[in-house]
């Protein structure tokens, strides 16, 4: 059985609230904040990326996986929307920092937002079949949204990081479930600064269909119900989407609590449910059951159901919690700083 | 080793000088020291400068200036060494007249910072700072003597009037200097609300951005005598480095460069730094001035900044530092400031400083202190009238 | 400049894992390694890495940038002490410039450090942060 040996987690300092926003386009910020059911969001400064943030949630994935050695992961997979080059990987970078280099297999996946939780998929599946002692899955984005589009609300950064193994697990991967259909809901073009979406198309027939379809095959498979689990953790582009999801299908806002990010982290895009699975497990109790439904446009889900063992006692503080990344230590800026800091204004370059 | 003189000096125009490139100015200085000196011929060239190939693309300018000095044949080289390029050039002429392998020898210094963009000036500079370990990470020069400032102000409580004290004496002595970039007086309130480049530092703390040369005729003292023209004896000359990395400086507030290298010169000459009664230093920043003063044992760590508040190194003061309007007011073409300290200490010895410039009470014995980068080179000599 | 990629890739140990040598007869760490200690011209040592916290030891804000760091500027760049005792310079990123003094307690951070422009490479590296957690 594999699963989880360490994991951890990666968000910046900055925030931008809805209202700092909503005032330079003149949009009614008490709407939106109703609407997406978002307060704020985290902002990427200019020395951030994916690739960085990446580095610091292995770093906290190591800490919490304990005495193992870098160069026996036998892969990194790095999932993302804001992979910093179109055609050079970010995983070779991260692999470098963190010693796991030369013999590693990379790859940098892609899949809106759920580039993160293939890399998880893949790489559970390699450890599975036995082809590597470890495998790293880490999820990061910086993703961009449209000036005055209502994307630009809820676009923002963080990631995290799972290291995946057989021995000595954090959490299992007890089962798993994707569920794809080609849905044009929201795409970006290449060479297109910013990505386009389908408004309210983005809802029943894509977000919801695709974490519905996979959520109640995974259920199926494990013959299992939602009262069965402790914990649930969806893909959030917002807050109203997630908790919707959740209640449609069974679970209570009390499973989804720990993991429901969104209201003032904004949506990490490929990190949104893997960074929820972080949080969940910094206060899941060994034999908790969590189930984790990611949701990429173009569009997909994958769904996994994690058991919690004993070890996470031993090891949750071996590493920050992604609670304190979320609270606490913040540095609020306003709508110009948030412009300049993600490259939107047109300079003489 | 023999004894050895300056006996000619020569300056070209400093400042932003459109009208002539870097063989131009080199040959205005050249010029002036031959006519001055009274010499027919030279031995040797040495040609001290930083960088003209980042900054106007040229190397090879030992050869390039003889040739241009009408003396294509002569033995010539570039002397580098950051900021202290034509300092080290001097002391490669004194050398080589001591020896005996040559009799007349000039040294001289040049550059040339305007004919590029600002920006391709400062990533000149800064490579006289460690480049994967200091610039890399953003620092400029003024950033790093900032950290030198803040680390010697939180160690000795040097302060922002201090600082704006050197400043505002180096231009009141530069205000008298035909030569110099700014020749007017400022004030320490003009300093102190002059705009921020690298906190603590502000840009009336910072030398400029100047183009220029300098050059001096080096000779035996018997080759000196039968020139007939005023002269001086150099009694000492010295010269160290210490770790390029500012953080791996063993004292950040203290430059050991210059300790050694005037330590040696002074040993050379016989003397001890109280004997010394004036000095030019290398005030590429106010701070650098201070810490310097410091350093090569005139006055105690944290001591300098409260003497210089105190006026003790003004020209009328008990150890005049910097009558010719130092780096700030003189102006910085990087190269040739150590042979210009040169230049102005042969002035003060021989009496022929202009403008009511001259030190009071002629002054027997003086130093010139010359550094690279943040202080991972010095050279330092020691002259005395004759 | 495209000879920037080789000198950049060569230092990815030292930028990327802080990796320095420590010399057996002194016990002295220097990054970037060193083959002769100058301490002591002792040319055996052992690669270590850096601890990944220490405390400033002075520092500056640099407000006229370069222009690769043209949206960051102002920005402090201080020497930090290692909790080894190595000292080290970087800049400090995420907090008020107006908060940096010298005794405050910082760790590393994997950070962009500079680019060459939006067609060149991206140069990774250390930066300190504040320390509070």
């Amino acid at each position: 059985m594999a699963g989880i040996v360490g994991y951890g987690a990666h968000l910046p300092r900055h925030r931008i609230k809805v209202e700092e926003i909503a005032k330079v386009w003149g949009a009614d910020a008490p709407s939106y904040k109703r609407g997406l059911m978002l307060r704020e969001k985290s902002v990427p400064p200019p020395d951030m990326d994916t690739i960085t943030l990446s580095v610091e949630a292995a770093k906290n994935a190591l800490k919490r996986a304990g005495n193992i050695d870098p160069a026996d992961i036998g892969a990194i997979y790095i999932g993302s929307e804001s992979h910093p080059y179109a055609v050079k990987p970010s995983g070779t970078t991260v692999a470098e920092a963190i010693g796991a280099t030369p013999d590693i297999h990379c790859a940098d996946y892609e899949f809106a937002c759920k580039a993160g939780s293939e890399a998880m998929f893949v790489c559970i599946n390699h450890v599975t079949a036995g082809a590597m002692l470890y495998a790293l899955a880490i999820a990061a984005d910086t993703s961009q949204g449209a000036p005055s589009d209502a994307l630009e609300f809820s676009a923002a950064a963080g990631a995290a990081a799972f290291i995946m193994g057989k021995d000595n697990l954090i959490a299992e991967c007890l089962y798993t479930h994707s569920y794809m259909t080609d849905m044009p809901d929201f795409w970006r073009r290449e060479h297109q600064f910013y990505p386009q979406h389908g408004g309210r198309f983005t809802g029943e027939e894509a977000y919801f269909a695709h974490t519905k379809g996979a959520t109640n095959a995974l259920l199926k498979k494990a013959g299992m119900t939602a009262k069965d689990f402790t914990y649930a953790v969806f893909h959030q582009p917002n807050g109203k989407f997630p908790q919707k999801v959740a209640f449609d299908l069974g679970f209570t806002q009390e499973q989804i609590d720990p993991g429901w990010l969104a209201p003032i982290l904004g949506n990490t895009y490929s990190g949104a449910s893997p960074i929820g699975l972080t949080a969940t497990l910094d206060v899941a109790q060994p034999g908790d059951l969590i189930m984790m439904c990611s949701y990429g446009s173009g569009a997909g889900s994958d769904a996994f159901v994690w058991k919690v063992t004993e070890r996470i006692n031993e090891v949750r503080d071996k590493a920050v919690r992604t609670r304190k990344l979320l609270d606490e230590n913040l540095i609020y800026v306003d709508y110009g700083t948030y412009a300049k800091f993600r490259r939107k204004i047109r300079k003489n370059d | 080793m023999r004894d050895v003189c300056v006996v000619g000096v020569g300056m070209s125009q400093w400042g932003e000088v459109w009208r002539k490139s870097l063989r131009q100015l080199f040959v205005d200085a050249a010029l002036e020291a031959i006519d001055k000196s009274g010499v027919d011929h030279l031995d040797s060239l040495y040609v001290g400068c930083m960088s003209s190939g980042l900054f106007v693309g040229q190397e090879h300018i030992g050869a390039l200036m003889a040739d241009y000095l009408g003396m294509p044949g002569l033995p010539a080289v570039r002397v580098e060494s950051a900021c202290a390029s034509s300092g080290m050039a001097f002391r490669q002429a004194f050398i080589e007249v001591a020896a005996g392998v040559s009799d007349i020898v000039m040294a001289s210094g040049v550059e040339k910072m305007t004919d590029c963009s600002g920006a391709d000036a400062t990533f000149a500079l800064a490579t006289a700072a460690d480049q994967e370990y200091e610039v890399f990470h953003g620092a400029t020069f003024p950033g790093l003597y900032a950290m030198m400032a803040h680390a010697h102000m939180d160690k000795y409580g040097t302060t922002r009037e201090m600082l704006s004290a050197v400043s505002v004496k180096n231009h009141k002595n530069g205000a008298k200097n035909p030569v110099a970039q700014y020749p007017f007086e400022i004030t320490p309130e003009q300093v102190a609300k002059s705009v921020m480049i690298a906190d603590p530092l502000r840009i009336l703390d910072c030398s400029p951005i100047t183009d220029g040369a300098a050059a001096v005729i080096v000779t035996s003292e018997e080759m000196a005598k039968k020139l007939g023209k005023p002269y001086i004896k150099v009694l000492g000359s010295g010269s160290a480095t210490d770790y390029m990395q500012l953080a791996q400086r063993e004292d950040m507030t203290t430059i050991k460069a210059a300790t050694l290298a005037a330590e040696r010169a002074l040993k050379m000459a016989g003397k001890t730094i109280k004997d010394m009664q004036f000095a030019e230093v290398h005030d590429c920043f106010t701070i650098a001035e201070i810490v310097v003063l410091e350093s090569i044992g005139l006055y105690k760590p944290g001591q300098a900044g409260p003497a210089t508040l105190a006026g003790e190194t003004a020209l009328e003061g008990k150890f005049p530092v910097n009558s010719s309007g130092g780096l700030k007011s003189k102006g910085h073409p990087v190269g040739a400031t150590g042979v210009a300290q040169v230049v102005e200490v042969y002035k003060q010895l021989t009496g022929q400083a202009e403008n009511g410039r001259q030190i009071p009470g002629s002054p027997k014995i003086g130093m010139a202190q010359n550094m690279g980068g943040s202080g991972a080179s010095s050279v330092v000599h020691i002259m005395e009238v004759a | 400049m495209t000879m920037f990629v080789s000198r950049n890739w060569r230092e990815y140990p030292q930028r990327y894992r802080l990796e320095a040598s420590k010399f057996k007869k002194s016990g002295k760490t220097y990054l970037p390694p060193r083959a002769i200690d100058p301490k002591t011209g002792d040319k055996e040592f052992e690669t270590v890495k850096l601890p990944d916290t220490g405390k400033i030891v002075t520092y500056t804000i640099i407000r006229t940038a370069p222009s690769q760091w043209g949206d960051e500027a102002p920005y402090a760049v201080a020497i930090t002490e290692m909790t080894d005792g190595t000292r080290l310079m970087g800049q400090v990123t995420d907090c008020d410039i107006e908060q940096v003094k010298i005794g405050m307690e910082v760790r590393v951070e994997f950070r962009r450090i500079q680019s060459e422009g939006h067609q060149g490479v991206i140069s990774y590296g250390y930066k300190f942060v504040p320390k509070w957690y």
